[in-house]
């Protein structure tokens, strides 16, 4: 593919974006969260078009216009969450789409065989075609769902994260297949984050930074701190406030916390005064982390201290009734209620200093509203207008107002910079640096390593469901968080 | 934690989007008045052309001619008149009520983003227990209370199951539907049970010798009381905003803290408090408690609510609407059978009027959307 664009909006997802795979080449596609890899990977699939450039496949050009095309094309695609029907058989799933049949009159015999002879491909023939997909392991799903790509005789495999939820030892069989696949000229393109496996299984790379193509080659000819130098080697533009916090007491405290799947282990200890902040990958279990603390997913082991109090049993009332507020990472499904208006949502977690034997002083909700509308310079109309109708930077102010009106203590801040203007990330900043030098202690949960350097007191790396030792921010750098994240950390606890 | 000392531009908003709330909260009201307009014109053109054939068919006189013309505009229009009566309006309102309270708890129920199939059976059995009681020589006071705990009983069970299980709130009403209708007929030994002539209960809907300050029957001044009342709980309590939030977003109703079991507990079993006071003025009215009685009423209870401007993905709606969307149905109802339509018609009426009623709000809706 060469010099590939696509913009959404104003944001250019991707700039410019070029490389190429020779048949039975498995080619690593690296980059940090945001980099454009989904994106590149869904205008492979046809799931979306290219603004410019164009791509070529087997010297043609080639320009999908839906999955189904790409499908016919001989480009597959394989997720990062597994997409399989789950009450249906291994062969009905294999098959998916791909029916053989005359006027829509199935052809048992020959379906059996095709599945049959796709999983044969894989030397995993021992999986019962009848059997029920959620029944089966989750590597045999994983191989169920390349099975199914490999019934379009496909020349590009695309797999997408395809480890993130295997153990070591699924990993190495899909390794095998990999290397199978690759044995019959199958191409496949494969993106992860974890640097050791693409070493392990790839030939060639291609970096991603920012929606660019930075740079691609042979994986024998590098080593890691060069991919990592290339993944982040951005300069910090944006200026963070940074008053001096007075740290004080601990107030909340996690100790081997584990939740039903991730968090594995985390243990960590937050005093007032400060922002600690949890840097890692997606899908490495911060987002969960902070909602088992919350009460709001399952506390499997390990305790939580609030207030030098052992508070492990909570539900989301409790942890408020507490003094910790959390902030969604998904505003849109969990955060706010955008049906309901502004005053509403951010009133919604404290009615009391606005209601008197549980009728609300509606004029009262409104002059609360328009406080803190005023303090956080939330653009709306006025109290009453409906959450959906403003701008993700304003619903944003509005979520963090609901925490304020609150009157929280402890801030698990999830992500809140995301897809918000730069003007009002600057502004959560500030805020976040007022609240600390307050006394009020916050969580402070981030993919992008610069905004977590530039307002983070002390900073812990979560990959994997485990989170490393968490040090002053002055110990680390973007080279050191980012290795950490992926898992190969300096003092080489990776396994 | 103060950012900047900047006030928020508020933004001049235009007329129309000012307005734009008001017309759409009155929307049912519209709609109500439309229905009511059209009947009334209905009926007039039947009036008139009836007295037309009628004097040409008695005078042999051609319809067209202005002595004709002058006949038929000195003769009544018995049919408007009889839909424009005070009589008649009465009748309405107090046919309406049964309906209207159920739409009260139900309205509560859709907005929480959950739904009620039982209520046809609540307010069967609520009302055979009613009768039974009475029959069996209670007070009226006990038998009333009774009767309306009743039918909180069966919303507890609802909302509890709902709750505790997690189960779709469809299914377990569905169920309660089927239970609710077959223990009423086992308390009712399958019949029909009568209530004593002379019980005060019966008093409840009397049409005749009413209060002079008061002219309409007691259940419509009951209906009207809850309905202020359901309101205010609705608009401007700590427990209405619960509600909005649970059907505007589960999810983060919880991270708001909100006890969304404990809440929806609550509101199955205020609302089945609602459908027990339904199946009080059901009693009333028929004067007995009959078991495979109200059926399919819960499906005229959702239309109601579903004409005021309430979505079945929950998180809006409101208690004026529809209590307007109740009146609604009603007045189709009674005009229908005034133009002497069979009943088939009506029923295909309503349902053309709930999907026109859905569809024109949705066309609002999306015109709202692309606008903004």
């Amino acid at each position: 593919m060469i010099g590939v664009q696509k913009s959404f909006g104003a944001t250019c997802a991707l700039k410019n974006v070029s490389f190429t795979v020779s048949p039975g080449e498995v080619h690593a596609l690296i980059g940090e969260n945001g980099a454009g890899k989904s994106t590149l990977m869904r205008v492979l699939s046809g799931a979306c078009q290219p603004d410019g450039g164009s791509i070529e496949l087997d010297g043609l050009k080639f320009a999908p216009t839906n999955p189904l095309r790409a499908r016919r094309c001989g480009i597959a695609m394989i997720y990062q969450e597994l997409n399989l029907a789950p009450h249906l058989s291994v062969e009905e799933n294999i098959l998916l789409g791909t029916e053989p049949s005359t006027c829509g009159w199935l052809h048992r015999s020959q379906r059996r065989e095709m599945a049959g002879r796709a999983l044969a491909e894989l030397h995993r023939g021992s999986i019962p075609l009848e059997a029920p997909v959620n029944s089966l392991l989750i590597a045999d799903q994983q191989v169920v769902e390349i099975a199914r790509a490999l019934v379009g005789h496909p020349k590009v495999i695309i797999m997408d994260e395809p480890t993130s939820s295997l153990t070591t030892t699924d990993a190495e069989n899909l390794f095998a297949v990999i290397r199978k696949l690759s044995e019959r000229g199958v191409s496949v393109i494969y993106i992860s984050h974890f640097l050791e496996e693409c070493q392990r299984i790839c030939h060639g790379y291609t970096v991603l930074r920012d929606g660019e193509s930075i740079k691609s080659g042979q994986m024998t000819d590098t080593n890691f701190s060069e991919i990592i130098r290339l993944m982040v080697g951005r300069e910090i533009k944006e200026i963070y406030p940074r008053n001096p916090h007075a740290v004080g007491e601990p107030v909340l405290e996690l100790r081997a916390l584990r939740g039903r799947n991730k968090p594995r282990c985390v243990s960590l200890a937050l005093r007032t005064g400060e922002i600690l902040g949890i840097a890692g990958l997606v899908g490495a279990g911060r987002t969960e982390t902070l909602r088992t603390c919350f009460g709001l997913d399952v506390l499997e082991s390990g305790r939580v201290m609030v207030f030098n109090q052992d508070r492990s049993k909570a539900t989301p009332a409790s942890r408020l009734a507490q003094g910790i507020g959390l902030l969604s990472e998904n505003r849109k499904e969990e955060g706010l209620m955008l049906g309901l208006s502004l005053a509403d949502n951010l009133t919604m977690t404290r009615f009391k200093p606005i209601s008197r034997w549980g009728l609300i002083d509606k004029h009262r909700q409104e002059q609360c509203a328009l406080g803190w509308m005023n303090r956080l310079v939330v653009r709306a109309r006025g109290p009453r207008q409906t959450m959906g109708e403003l701008s993700g930077g304003n619903q944003q102010k509005v979520a963090v107002a609901r925490l304020l009106h609150h009157d929280a203590k402890i801030f698990l801040l999830d992500e809140p910079t995301r897809g918000i203007d730069v003007g009002s990330k600057a502004q959560i900043y500030r805020l976040m640096d007022k609240l600390a030098s307050e006394g009020r202690a916050i969580v402070f949960v981030s993919s992008y390593l610069p905004e977590l350097l530039g307002v983070c007191d002390t900073i812990g790396v979560m990959s994997r469901g485990m989170l490393s030792e968490v040090r002053p921010v002055a110990s680390w750098t973007e080279h050191s968080l980012m290795s950490a994240a992926i898992g190969k950390a300096e003092n080489g606890t990776s396994n | 934690m103060e950012l900047q000392t900047e006030t928020v531009p508020s933004r001049t908003a235009g007329t129309s989007s000012r307005l734009r709330p008001v017309f759409s909260r009155l929307g049912p009201f519209f709609g109500l008045v439309l229905v009511m307009s059209l009947f009334a014109a209905l009926l007039g053109i039947k009036d008139l052309s009836d007295q037309l054939g009628k004097q040409a068919a008695e005078h042999r006189v051609d319809p067209h001619s202005a002595s004709g013309w002058a006949a038929a505009q000195a003769c009544p229009f018995e049919g408007l008149n009889a839909f424009i009566s005070v009589a008649n309006i009465k009748t309405v309102l107090s046919q309406t009520v049964i309906v209207a309270i159920g739409a009260l708890g139900m309205t509560m129920i859709i907005v929480s983003g959950g739904i009620d199939l039982s209520v046809g059976s609540a307010v069967a059995l609520t009302s055979v227990l009613g009768a039974t009681l009475l029959a069996g020589g209670w007070p009226s006071a006990v038998v009333v209370l009774m009767t309306i705990l009743a039918g909180g009983l069966v919303g507890l069970i609802n909302g509890a199951l709902i709750s505790s299980l997690r189960m779709m709130p469809f299914i377990v009403t569905l169920g309660m539907m089927g239970m609710g209708r077959g223990l009423s007929k086992w308390i009712a030994g399958n019949q029909t049970v009568n209530v004593p002539p002379g019980s005060k209960i019966n008093n409840l809907m009397k049409m005749e010798d009413l209060d002079h300050f008061l002219p309409l029957p007691q259940g419509v001044w009951i209906a009207l009381v809850l309905a202020v009342i359901m309101t205010v709980v609705m608009r401007q309590t700590v427990f209405g905003r619960y509600i909005f939030a649970i059907g505007s977003n589960e999810a983060t109703a919880r991270l708001c803290g909100i006890r969304v079991p404990l809440q929806k507990m609550f509101i199955y079993s205020l609302a089945g408090l609602f459908f027990g006071c339904s199946g009080l003025m059901q009693l009333t009215r028929l004067t007995q408690g009959d078991p495979s009685g109200a059926v399919g009423l819960e499906l005229d209870i959702i239309a109601a609510v579903v004409i005021g401007g309430a979505s079945l993905s929950g998180g809006t709606g409101s208690i004026l609407g529809s209590v307007l969307g109740a009146l609604i149905i009603q007045v189709l109802r009674n005009g229908s059978s005034l133009m002497n339509w069979p009943t088939f018609t009506q029923e295909i009426i309503i349902g053309a009027v709930i999907i026109l009623a859905v569809g024109l709000d949705k066309l609002r809706q999306s015109r709202r959307n692309t606008a903004g």
